[in-house]
């Protein structure tokens, strides 16, 4: 059973660089716009319905 | 290129309606030549996509004269962008009328307009552009430039140069919940084989977890709980007993028990109940916190100050920050721009319209040698006018400064939580010091954990979110129906009012719009009479009456003469028209109350254009508030509409005139020293000394982007027929959290039960406060939703 150190041991250092992702990422300003990017991505790069209408 | 069109069309580019004269382009009308203009540019460009996503996304060019002349000098240029080396300039722009999708594609594609511009990145809700160029082959003044010619001019005022220090703030707690939430996850996982029960081989594994348990406390308590202690500390200090002290006992006390028994081996210890408890507190903060990004509450006079004036310096113009101008300078002031330091007149015809300093909309004119004071708006031609007291020290910037005016607000009510903490801390320790005493000469141990499991689980964390999460679903409410709260104390505030003062000009109503009647047989030619000849004047009579007789056809006009305050005449196409005054045109006195602008043609009376305020719309439902709140009417005009507003009031006592902006703080004061709690609605500067001695400043406005002096809530103009549903409101959400208070304390008295005999588990503990928590979370927000769903609101 001492193997469960060992995988506590690993899970704790798999959620520490879990948050040290999200650390990252609120550093980087990644949360400050939570909305734009939603409307952002329904923007074709190169929309060509003015050539079919 | 102008083309007859009889059928009614839009604009392409805007969607107002086009004139019968109007501009055609690609088969598209366009209603402006600016509208025009952009399509053009745009055009030329290969962006006409962005038509595609909705239709009409443009703004009307509202004027294109361009006046950016100031951002060619470095030091303004330096205060504005957010980084710049020799070749890369970073600046943030703050465009408000992004407003749909189309502007975020168009705005990021600035690079095909110059390659010199590398990156343009919208943030829709801030309304926010953050442009990346190189400096070399383009300066801020081009990108501002071309900005405008696209149809998004950026608004730039001093206050953009001074808020970039005020960033960051919100971001520390998120951090903070980060570390509580990954040591809540952690601790709950390492928790679950003792809430499941462990054999008695399996001892080592319990001292192992508990430990561990342990570690992950201590950065929940040093670092995500350590404002609770510190506000706690603060608050003992000052005598003050809030809801911080039961909180941080509560975190002090989990936190030593579970050290004891974990270093003893007594038990489990409450490691899960704190850092759960940690984690629920600070969301409720981060929800409490939850601010406007588009809206600034916290806006002074500077806001509405350009960056920078017109200097004249031997007859060479150029712009000059505001900072640097002194004493003995000339300025050159144009249509449209505020005056920003007292001055003496040198040259020009002034109108100044000082509707933002006085709430009186009609623009004063001055003549030469006369002093103009800062705050007022030139209106029609250019003036050249010398400083005499440089910006700190002139009349608008001493009345924003002035004492009274700036005070900070310590008479503000009790909130529900403040009142209620006090007693409960009170109890709390009374019951907890109660059972330690009862235990105590039997049982040393079981006194002691008597003791700490009545200070655990009373710990008000249900108490500390029943007003964040309610609030918070009010503001929802509030925001969705276009009136924005500063914060979710305004709330509380507002369901406590007895006592209601609006403004007249610009509240009630409709700001520089007045109602105009035609009561003159005019036929169509003398309709194009009239046009003609007040086509000439810049007076805003002048100007309503244009509008008014819009598409009449121009005509010749000779002989013009305009006399200041009594009217013009002059030789239209061959007749002699007169258009002013009563007294004017017939040399008898003026006996109207109402403003009226009257008509002679060839020497014969032909009637009069009658001009009316309007009032907003929702007047009719403030009244009748009047039932249930004393309601004031308090304006700095003339009351030459006493008669018109009467209906309204109760009588004269409650409609006071031609008071000051000193006069109306004095009189909220009056009030309050009375023992009410005055509401104070108001849009210009002139009332925002009220506005912010009252219990509850509301400043009214038609566009929320527009200045509006500081404030405790905003209010768009379509909603102020809300006004009483808004409060009615605001008193449910104060019996939701009554509610929820009770229901908080009944799991308290609960838990209460187990405490005092000292045999609270661990399991009890960590089960009982994350339900109480849920239960309270879900309940408000389910009945504030209910709430507003009853009173008919969005």
């Amino acid at each position: 059973m001492s193997i469960i150190y060992f995988l506590i041991g690993c899970s704790i250092l798999l959620a520490l660089v879990f948050l040290g992702a999200f650390f990252w990422a609120q550093r980087n300003g990644q949360n400050e716009d939570l909305y734009t990017p939603s409307v952002r991505i329904l923007l074709d790069d190169e929309p060509s319905d003015e050539n079919k209408k | 290129m102008a083309v007859n069109i009889s059928a009614p069309t839009t604009c392409y580019h805007c969607g107002n309606d086009c004139e019968k004269d109007h501009y055609v382009l690609d088969n598209k009308d366009f209603c402006c030549v600016g509208c025009k203009g952009v399509y053009q540019v745009l055009a030329n460009s290969g962006l006409c996509n962005y038509y595609s996503y909705n239709a009409h996304p443009g703004a009307t060019l509202k004027s294109t004269e361009k006046r950016f002349e100031y951002l060619d000098d470095p030091s303004i240029i330096n205060d504005l962008v957010d980084f710049t080396d020799d070749t890369i300039t970073i600046v943030t722009l703050y465009i408000p009328y992004i407003h749909c999708s189309s502007c975020i594609w168009l705005l990021e594609k600035l690079n095909r307009f110059n390659p010199a511009i590398y990156y343009s990145r919208i943030d829709f809700l801030k309304k926010q552009v953050n442009i990346r160029f190189n400096n070399r082959e383009i300066g801020l003044r081009q990108v501002v430039e071309l900005l405008t010619d696209i149809g998004y001019e950026p608004l730039i005022n001093l206050q953009d140069v001074i808020k970039k220090q005020q960033t960051g703030k919100g971001d520390n707690l998120v951090k903070k919940i980060a570390v509580a939430g990954f040591c809540f996850g952690n601790v709950m996982l390492l928790s679950f084989p003792e809430y499941l029960g462990l054999s008695a081989y399996e001892q080592t594994f319990r001292h192992f977890f508990g430990w561990v348990n342990v570690m992950f406390s201590l950065p929940v308590v040093f670092y995500s709980g350590r404002e609770y202690f510190m506000s706690a500390y603060k608050n003992l200090r000052n005598r003050v007993l809030n809801i911080d002290f039961p909180l941080a006992l509560g975190i002090a006390v989990l936190f030593l028990r579970t050290l004891a028994e974990v270093f003893t081996h007594s038990g489990a210890g409450f490691a899960d109940t704190l850092c759960g408890l940690v984690f629920f507190l600070l969301v409720g903060k981060f929800v409490q916190q939850k601010t406007y990004y588009h809206i600034s509450f916290e806006r002074d006079y500077r806001s509405f100050f350009p960056v920078a004036v017109q200097a004249i310096e031997n007859g060479v113009e150029k712009p000059l920050p505001l900072s640097e101008l002194n004493v003995g300078q000339r300025i050159r002031i144009r249509n449209n721009e505020i005056i920003p330091a007292d001055a003496i007149l040198l040259k020009g015809d002034a109108r100044i319209d000082f509707s933002f300093v006085t709430g009186e909309s009609v623009p004063v004119k001055k003549v030469w040698g006369e002093v103009v004071y800062a705050g007022g708006r030139q209106t029609g031609e250019a003036i050249e006018l010398e400083v005499i007291k440089p910006v700190s020290q002139s009349y608008l910037t001493r009345l924003w400064n002035n004492e009274a005016f700036t005070r900070v607000q310590d008479n503000r009510m009790q909130t529900f939580n403040q009142k209620v903490s006090r007693y409960f801390t009170i109890v709390l320790l009374v019951i907890a010091f109660g059972s330690l005493l009862f235990w105590l000469p039997g049982d040393v141990y079981l006194a002691f954990s008597a003791f700490t499991a009545v200070l655990i689980v009373a710990c008000p964390c249900a108490l500390a979110l029943s007003t964040p999460f309610t609030m918070s679903a009010a503001l929802g409410v509030f925001d969705r129906n276009f009136f924005y709260l500063k914060n979710a104390a305004v709330v509380e505030q507002m369901a406590a009012i007895d006592t209601i003062v609006l403004d007249k000009t610009g509240t009630i109503t409709v700001g520089g719009e007045n109602g105009i009647s035609k009561k003159a047989l005019l036929d169509n030619y003398q309709q194009q009479l009239v046009y003609s000849i007040c086509r000439n004047s810049a007076h805003p009579l002048s100007v309503q009456i244009c509008n008014y007789l819009h598409s009449s056809k121009q005509l010749p006009v000779t002989d013009y003469l305009e006399l200041a305050g009594k009217g013009i005449c002059a030789t239209v196409d061959g007749h002699l028209v007169k258009v002013g005054s009563q007294s004017f045109l017939t040399g008898g006195a003026n006996i109207a109350a109402a403003t009226e602008v009257h008509v002679m043609i060839d020497e014969t009376y032909a009637g009069y254009f009658g001009f009316t305020n309007k009032y907003r719309d929702g007047l009719e439902a403030i009244t009748k508030l009047g039932t249930d709140y004393k309601l004031y009417l308090l304006s700095g005009d003339q009351d030459h509409e006493r008669e018109a507003l009467r209906p309204y009031f109760k009588d004269d006592g409650y409609m006071l005139f031609n008071r000051s902006p000193q006069q109306k703080l004095d009189f909220v004061k009056s009030l309050q020293l009375a023992g009410k709690k005055v509401m104070m609605i108001g849009d210009g500067l002139n009332d925002s000394g009220a506005l912010k001695q009252s219990d509850l400043g509301i400043a009214i406005t038609d566009n929320v982007n527009n200045f509006s002096p500081g404030s405790d809530a905003i209010l768009d103009g379509r909603s102020l027929k809300l006004l009483p549903v808004f409060l009615k409101f605001s008193r449910d959400s104060i019996t939701i959290i009554y509610i929820s208070f009770c229901i908080s304390l009944c799991y308290n008295l609960f838990g209460l039960s187990y405490a005092v005999t000292g045999n609270l588990s661990p399991l009890l503990a960590a089960i009982l406060m994350p339900l109480s928590t849920a239960t309270i979370i879900s309940f408000t927000s389910i009945a504030a939703h209910l709430a507003a769903k009853k009173r008919k609101l969005r």
